[in-house]
């Protein structure tokens, strides 16, 4: 059986991001990390790891990230 | 083709919120915002801030607004929409706001079936004054106010302000949710979308209660936050249909 899955992207705006850790936690694929360089407002924001992983995972576009994300610090793309 | 699957909705304007790292508030405020998009009401849409941290939503949502005084939210949102009675109107008020300064003004604007929408966010506490007890503060719960712990002898037990709201005969939809999860987040807008369409149907006083996470003065990170809410706050106040008339 294959999975259907939409490929997906994600932008985090990092200069918006506050660093809660919350898209972190609800992305299904691990796709989201913290970075370990301060923004202007002195948060860690997050980032968008899935170029940089060397895996075989992808983001489905599914959009629990940004639906969590107190600050509308990430947009999505589907397609 | 590529395309935008979600982005800052239409109604928000491009200015950073103020609120601290995993704040309910802003969720909040984008899924009003997210509903006047789709229900196409922006343009008629006037809002009615509370003093507390959602203090200067007025930066943020694209609509008209007009501040009310600590409390008084639903009677100005009274004025608003009997002036101008074309108008969808909704005031946004936190629970050291409705359920304490202003709950007279709250139950009668109920109690008269004034035809305005109430969001009503319980974080349990006061917020933007620095995390004193409100009376939705849970029992055993810390605060400035109650060290140790809230206190049912000494301090009285959470106020179940929606429950009340709901016997005054003019409450025609009430809903509990919570921000805490994806899933909590989309009912919560479902939610607040149902408490327009009542208020454009000319039904009378819709109110969403949402249960929203302050990790400030909860003192704890925004994933145990939402993580608290499931755990303690959905036990005190429990998510569901508290009153559904428009059937
Ligand atoms: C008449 C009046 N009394 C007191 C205050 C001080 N005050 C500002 S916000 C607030 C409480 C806010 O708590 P809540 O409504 O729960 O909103 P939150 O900040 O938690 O979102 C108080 C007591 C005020 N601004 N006006
Ligand atoms: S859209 Fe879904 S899969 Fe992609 S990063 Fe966000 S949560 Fe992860
Ligand atoms: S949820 Fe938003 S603010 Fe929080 S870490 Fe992720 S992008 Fe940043
Ligand atoms: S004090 Fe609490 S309610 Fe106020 S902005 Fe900070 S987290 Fe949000
Ligand atoms: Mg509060």
């Amino acid at each position: 059986m294959t999975i259907k899955t939409k490929k997906g992207r994600i932008a985090i705006d990092s200069k918006l991001c506050k660093g809660c850790y919350l898209c972190v936690s609800v992305c299904p694929d691990k796709l989201i990390a913290i970075s370990g360089e301060l923004n202007e407002k002195g948060y860690y924001p997050a980032e968008f790891t899935e170029t940089n992983t060397g895996e075989d995972r992808k983001c489905t576009g599914c959009a629990m990230c940004a639906v969590i994300c107190p600050d509308i610090a990430i947009e999505v793309y589907r397609g | 083709m590529e395309k935008v699957v979600f982005k800052k909705p239409k109604y928000m304007k491009e200015v950073p919120f103020h609120y601290c790292p995993g704040c309910g508030h802003s969720i909040i405020h984008r899924l009003v915002a997210e509903a006047i998009e789709e229900l196409a009401i922006g343009e008629k849409t006037i809002g009615v801030p509370p003093a507390g941290c959602a203090v200067l939503a007025y930066d943020y949502f694209d609509v008209d607004m007009g501040e009310a005084p600590h409390g008084r939210g639903a009677a100005v949102a009274t004025g608003i929409k009997r002036t101008l009675p074309d108008r969808i109107v909704f005031s946004y008020q936190g629970d050291g706001d409705i359920a304490a300064i202003g709950t007279a003004e709250t139950i009668h604007a109920a109690n008269r079936g004034e035809n305005i929408t109430v969001i009503f966010v319980n974080n349990n506490c006061y917020g933007m004054t620095g995390g004193q007890m409100a009376p939705t503060t849970l029992l055993d719960q810390n605060s400035t106010t109650t060290p140790g712990g809230r206190d049912k002898n000494r301090d009285g037990s959470p106020i179940d302000l929606s429950e009340m709201l709901a016997i005054t005969r003019g409450a025609v939809y009430i809903e509990r949710t919570a921000v805490n999860s994806v899933k909590n987040i989309r009912k919560t807008k479902k939610a607040i979308t149902k408490a327009f369409k009542v208020q454009m149907a000319g039904l009378g006083f819709s109110l969403v209660e949402i249960l929203s996470p302050c990790p400030t003065n909860w003192k704890m990170s925004p994933i145990d936050a939402c993580r608290r809410i499931d755990e303690d706050v959905a036990q005190t106040f429990p998510l569901k249909v508290i009153k559904d008339e428009t059937s």
